[in-house]
């Protein structure tokens, strides 16, 4: 057993068309105010044609494989989390490995919806501790414009497409905390896509949800890692809407942290938000080398997972 | 706790979540006509009513509070402990 295990570096692939509130189809009888008001987006990137779950997740993978200086030969295994693959079967993770150039490793999906990057992360560091696995790639993809019902205002207007990846090795120092993680499947029907169809959300039922429930389990990951609210440098919460991400901010006290607001122009992406958060944030310094950051991911199930990491 | 003691501490928390001057969440104040309190306030404001006041606010009693009023007094019969 290695004693722990550490992110490396991140990488990111934003699609390039940015859609704005005002850009968004005219049938949804919606308006940018309304939007900021009740969100804080923006705008939101679309990917194209050319632009897939699986495309996505090789360049943000690629792109922090290059940013460690490691060769995608060496890599031992392939999370993806993601909850919009356009097929059922296969996966996706095998495809990112060989897109990479990652010959020789394991590969599997991971579907935990917007919780998904925070499972597959725990998962990577328990694989590096364990030494199933000595280099993991951790990616979070999602192209959720494929599943939306472009005729309903009410959950239309939250998604964007887009994909973050991080790289965990061991170290002797750990830097990524133990995981806080739970479930309720009893309340699997606030968000879903059921087969052939499109997305489905209670909007308000999980807003409740998320006031009422993220802060303990904020609190519960702080305490696991051995450290309180006040000591975090950086809050990083699933992107699902400005107003949920705001309302942990204040119920928490981290006092001293800066917040991620990648959603106001990235809109909601479900498991790359995270990643993609973190890779904005360390490439124009928000996030500092040893900064300590709190991961909260949660989503359709419900699954949620909370961990607080090192920034590499 | 009178009605006068649930509604000082809960415009506390309407202060504390939407900014709104405690002063300004008087009794006849509509949530939304009034003080501009959207759906999504309204429920972080039931929510942390519930944590303060040791009670529930279900959706469906939530919807029927109109005014400032209407929340005191749904909190009062809702069996808040002194
Ligand atoms: C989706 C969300 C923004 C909707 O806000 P809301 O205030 O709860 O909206 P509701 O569905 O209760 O609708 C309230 C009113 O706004 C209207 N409305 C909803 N979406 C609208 C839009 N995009 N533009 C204009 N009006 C809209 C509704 O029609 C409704 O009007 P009505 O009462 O006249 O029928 C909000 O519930 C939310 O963000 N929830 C969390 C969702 C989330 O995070 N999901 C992902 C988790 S991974």
């Amino acid at each position: 057993m290695t004693s722990g295990a550490r992110i490396v570096a991140f990488g990111e692939h934003r699609p390039p068309r940015v859609v704005g509130n005002d850009d968004l189809p005219a049938a949804l009888g919606t308006d940018d105010a309304w939007i900021q008001s009740r969100t804080g987006i923006r705008s939101r990137r679309i990917a194209g044609p050319d632009e897939s779950v699986v495309s996505m997740s090789a360049d943000a993978a690629g792109k922090a494989l290059a940013g460690a200086g490691i060769d995608p030969a060496d890599v031992d295994l392939v999370l993806l989390a993601t909850c919009s693959m356009p097929t059922q079967v296969p996966g996706g993770a095998a495809q990112v490995a060989s897109a990479l150039g990652a010959r020789s490793a394991g590969a599997f999906d991971i579907n935990a919806a917007c919780a998904g990057f925070c499972y597959g992360l725990s998962a990577a560091a328990d694989a590096v501790r364990a030494g199933t696995a000595r280099t993991v790639v951790v990616v979070g993809s999602e192209k959720l414009s494929d599943w939306m019902d472009w005729t309903d205002r009410r959950s239309a207007i939250l998604f964007g497409d887009g994909a973050g990846a991080a790289v965990v090795q061991a170290a002797s120092k750990p830097s990524i905390g133990p995981v806080v993680w739970g479930s309720d499947g009893t309340l699997s029907s606030l968000i879903d896509i059921p087969a052939g169809g499109k997305l489905n959300l209670d909007g308000p039922a999980v807003f409740r949800w998320a006031t009422t429930s993220l802060g303990d389990i904020a609190r519960r990951a702080c305490t696991a890692a051995g450290i309180t609210p006040a000591d975090l440098d950086l809050v990083v919460p699933h992107q699902a809407n400005l107003r949920i991400i705001t309302a942990l901010a204040r119920s928490l006290g981290a006092t001293n942290a800066v917040v991620a607001d990648d959603i106001v122009d990235t809109g909601n992406t479900s498991a790359a938000s995270i990643p993609l958060a973190l890779a904005r944030m360390t490439a124009d310094g928000r996030a500092r080398p040893g900064d300590r950051a709190l991961l909260l991911g949660f989503g359709a199930g419900m699954t949620w997972a909370g961990l607080v990491i090192e920034v590499p | 706790m009178s009605n006068d003691e649930i509604l000082t501490e809960f415009a506390r928390l309407v202060q504390e979540i939407t900014g709104i001057n405690a002063a300004q969440v008087t009794a006849d104040k509509s949530f939304t006509n009034d003080l501009d309190v959207d759906s999504l306030s309204m429920v972080e404001v039931a929510t942390a009513a519930e944590d303060r006041f040791g009670i529930a606010i279900p959706d469906d009693a939530l919807k029927n509070l109109k005014t400032v009023g209407d929340a005191v007094d749904f909190i009062a019969k809702a069996g808040v402990a002194a």
